[in-house]
């Protein structure tokens, strides 16, 4: 029976640890619609294409890591740009459907672009961290690391949006759209700073991500559907629900791989998200419509 | 004349096969024509604004559950087929049902369909034992592939009919919808949910309905691809890239016309085979790319697609609303 | 100060204000009364550049407020406080004064405005890190106010200062413009309810159904039977 234990409570570290990394994502995905109003439902591709930044700049060219987690963060912000200015910025006063849907069409894009620039083979950074043994639990290093980082990212952004002017804006424009400019907020400017704000929070999970994870045209497929129904299930814009809820599932998708496969943790996660929808629909009212 | 045309023009389709029987082009006609049925039945709720990135799920439920039964329970997929039906429906209710009575509308409805068949995909994943996973699975031939109670067909030229008679009962059921008092409760739900509610309609109870039926007529799709294609893939039949293609090729063909659909299969099959012909193997992820590029560019300049754009122009504009103070 | 001459503005096809000519000189208070629906909230946004006039121009101290981008108006010495207070109600108090001083002018002088903005009204003071919808009506409308004084403006706007306040409310409300004004801002107010507003305003114009009828001093205004014809139709 002890030795049960341990394993439950090394699935419980696992699933903090995951949540961490999650959390972060759902953040970006938050960030972007509580300001802009707008889902991508690509964001799980802009964070492929950082991994494959990544693993380019290391593997490839021999940049440090370090430097090449910096270069990812940087671009995958500015890709975040493009995408507003490209795609989001021109249907701004068009349904909200047509704008999740241009989106779609860039997720279609960037999965085709990678399978066509870098083929559908598996790649991986081929790091060896080191795994920690704790009372008889084995963590992993890259883990540790991903959810000590991912932290260490919301706090700078909590900082950013509570003690700086355009962070306090950011915040203010997702409760008002309309008066901004009596303030003399420029809307667009703002757009653009979340939207590379967004990128670049897309850029560190790949950072993070790409410790742990094979590289493929398709990874975007295992965390994007979670990303989304963690931020339905906190609510849409709403950050500390997301915060919550992505622990929440991190522990079901922790505690399912525990007892079987990894994929049956997601469909317990899905299915965990139908009953908390009967259960507890006010969890899951947006405040926005 | 208008009035003769679409049956002339039907007659023209039946007989094709048995004016021009090159097994290429029919094998293409067939694929157009199932794809067809498919887009047709998201359309079905696509319309009334109840955009579902998840009928990829539907698809595959309905592959799959008929291939399973059939290889695995010996089940003739006269039974399969209803009971993959059955599946979806289902399938389609649970997941929709909480939506629609707790206000999930939009963009949060999108989400979690797109969840949805993201989880299917990985659910056929995961029971790769039984699934073969992502390396696919195949029915089992059944006495040398002709059989009706298997419900399989060797010769192309019934296949062909089988799939134009689904792809018009498609359209049929389309127009069935479009005369019925269903579809101006949804247009007065999709309007103004509170405001129907308030005029005795049962929005809940509407919207399932329509869910469940297009859920059940895509399923059917999938059934009858798994059963003309003999091999099924998470990928090509599932998948949040299916549910996307759905999407895209209604939008480019036109969302509120009944043919809009069968517009929309039409070019994405061509430009998928034209691809494959000039690129060969290389051709992998170049239609998804072009795909992509030509959604963004759709949804930006032409919302309508092209049919529902050309529609327009023939329509006179109507005079602009007066908005509130 | 401030000069409007034969504006029209609406909302799509709707026109809203037709041909509206008036100024606003400087150290001025001057109000725009009218029944509701009579476009005045109309003419707050046109002023402010929340929507563009379809015709006619729009001057402060002789720049073009048409051609000026929206968000740049503020800078130019204007504050908005917007019809039913739009407060940031998510955000504390001071989280909404602080957004008031976002334009970089206001930025080195922060803690200053704050101090006197908390002068003006001590209730907001103490209700600093309230979140800012949590208040009642009156303290909003303090806030509102307040988070304009921020960017320290010449020029004032009050598009209904007194919508949904208690009559003891309004009166304060008033008494603090009166304040202001004193202090040698110039104030625009646009309101319903003509005995509070003639109290503390020069002139006022009077605008129905989008046009101007009648102006003069507040003293005139009220003699005469004009506003009562255009409120009540006798």
């Amino acid at each position: 029976m002890a030795v049960f234990d341990i394993y439950l409570l090394e699935a419980l570290i696992n699933g903090v640890l995951l949540g961490g990394v999650l959390a972060l994502l759902s953040l970006g995905l938050n960030l972007i619609f509580g300001v802009i109003d707008v889902v991508w439902i690509c964001y799980a591709e802009l964070i492929m294409l950082g991994m494959y930044a990544i693993y380019f700049l290391d593997v490839v060219y021999h940049l440090p890591l370090l430097v090449a987690g910096a270069v990812c963060i940087v671009g995958v912000a500015l890709l975040g740009v493009l995408l507003h200015v490209l795609v989001i910025s021109p249907l701004l006063g068009a349904a909200p459907i047509n704008q999740l849907l241009a989106t779609g069409g860039v997720l279609f894009f960037l999965q085709s672009a990678a399978t066509v620039m870098f083929g559908v083979e598996f790649k991986n950074l081929g790091l060896r961290l080191p795994v920690l043994k704790l009372s008889g639990m084995f963590i992993s290093y890259s883990r540790l690391l991903a959810f000590a980082f991912a932290l260490v990212g919301m706090v700078l952004v909590y900082l950013f949006l509570t003690r700086t002017y355009t962070g306090t804006a950011i915040r203010a424009i997702s409760q008002d759209r309309q008066i901004m400019m009596l303030m003399g907020v420029d809307s667009r400017r703002i757009y653009l700073i979340t939207s590379a704000l967004g990128g670049g929070l897309a850029g560190l999970a790949a950072c993070l991500l790409v410790l742990q994870y094979d590289i493929h045209p398709f990874v975007g497929l295992s965390f994007g559907p979670i990303t989304f129904l963690i931020c339905v299930l906190g609510s849409l814009g709403n950050f500390v629900g997301g915060f919550v809820a992505a622990f929440v599932f991190a522990e079901i998708i922790a505690l399912g791989g525990l007892y079987s496969d990894l994929e049956w943790g997601y469909v317990l996660a899905f299915a965990f998200f139908i009953v908390m929808m009967f259960i507890r629909p006010q969890g899951l009212m947006a405040r926005r419509s | 004349m208008t009035r003769v045309l679409p049956w002339l023009v039907g007659a023209a389709l039946v007989a094709l096969p048995f004016v021009y029987r090159e097994p290429y082009p029919l094998h293409i006609l067939v694929i157009i024509l199932i794809w067809s049925f498919a887009y047709t039945s998201w359309s079905v709720m696509g319309r009334f604004g109840l955009t579902s990135l998840g009928h990829g799920g539907f698809m595959g439920v309905g592959a799959y559950v008929t291939a399973l039964l059939w290889n695995k329970a010996g089940m003739s997929p006269w039974l399969g087929v209803p009971l993959a039906l059955a599946a979806a429906a289902l399938l389609a209710a649970v997941v929709a049902y909480p939506c629609f009575r707790f206000r999930i509308t939009g963009h949060y409805f999108a989400l979690v369909t797109l969840a949805l068949s993201g989880i299917v995909l990985q659910v056929i994943t995961a029971t790769r034992d039984y699934t073969g996973g992502s390396l696919g699975y195949t029915p089992e031939r059944y006495r040398g592939g002709s059989s009706l109670y298997a419900l399989q067909f060797a010769s192309k030229t019934t296949w062909y009919l089988i799939a134009l008679g689904v792809w018009a009962a498609g359209l049929w059921v389309w127009y069935r919808v479009d005369r019925s008092m269903l579809r101006y409760a949804l247009e007065a739900i999709a309007e103004d949910e509170d405001a129907a509610a308030a005029t005795g309609v049962h929005v809940t109870a509407e919207k399932l309905k329509i869910t469940v039926l297009s859920a059940v007529m895509t399923a059917l799709a999938g059934s009858l691809y798994c059963q003309y294609q003999m091999f099924i893939s998470p990928d090509t039949v599932s998948g949040i890239s299916v549910s996307l293609q759905m999407v895209f090729a209604v939008v480019v063909g036109g969302i509120y016309v009944a043919y809009g659909p069968t517009v929309g299969a039409v070019i994405t099959i061509m430009l998928a085979e034209i691809l494959r012909i000039s690129f060969g193997t290389r051709a992998v992820g170049w239609d998804n790319l072009v795909y992509g590029i030509l959604l963004v560019i759709f949804i930006v300049f032409l919302p309508k697609g092209i049919l529902g754009s050309l529609l327009d122009l023939r329509r006179p504009r109507r005079a602009e609303a007066v908005p509130g103070t | 100060m401030l000069e409007l001459r034969a504006v029209r503005a609406g909302y799509g096809s709707f026109q809203a204000l037709f041909d509206v000519s008036l100024e606003v000189r400087q150290g001025e208070a001057v109000g725009v009364i009218g029944p509701n629906g009579a476009g005045k909230t109309t003419l707050m946004r046109v002023v402010s550049g929340m929507i563009r006039p379809t015709a006619g121009s729009i001057t402060m101290e002789s720049v073009d407020l048409v051609a000026t981008p929206a968000h740049r108006i503020v800078e130019l010495g204007m504050a908005h406080v917007p019809e039913s207070r739009r407060l940031f109600a998510a955000m504390t108090v001071e989280e909404n004064l602080k957004m008031g001083g976002f334009i970089a002018a206001a930025r080195p002088k922060f803690r200053q405005r704050l101090d006197f903005v908390y002068e003006l009204f001590p209730r907001l003071r103490e209700r600093r890190r309230q979140r800012a919808g949590s208040m009642s009506g009156g303290e909003q409308q303090m806030c509102a106010i307040g988070r304009a004084l921020m960017s320290e403006p010449r020029l004032l706007l009050l598009d209904e200062p007194s919508a949904g306040l208690a009559p003891v409310i309004v009166e304060m409300v008033f008494d603090l413009v009166k304040r202001i004004r004193a202090g040698g801002v110039t104030v625009l107010i646009v309101e319903q309810n003509v005995q509070q507003v003639l109290r503390v305003v020069d002139r006022a114009y009077l605008l129905k159904a989008g046009s101007i009828r009648a102006s003069g001093s507040a003293a005139e205004l009220l003699a005469t039977d004009t506003i009562r014809e255009a409120y009540l139709g006798v």
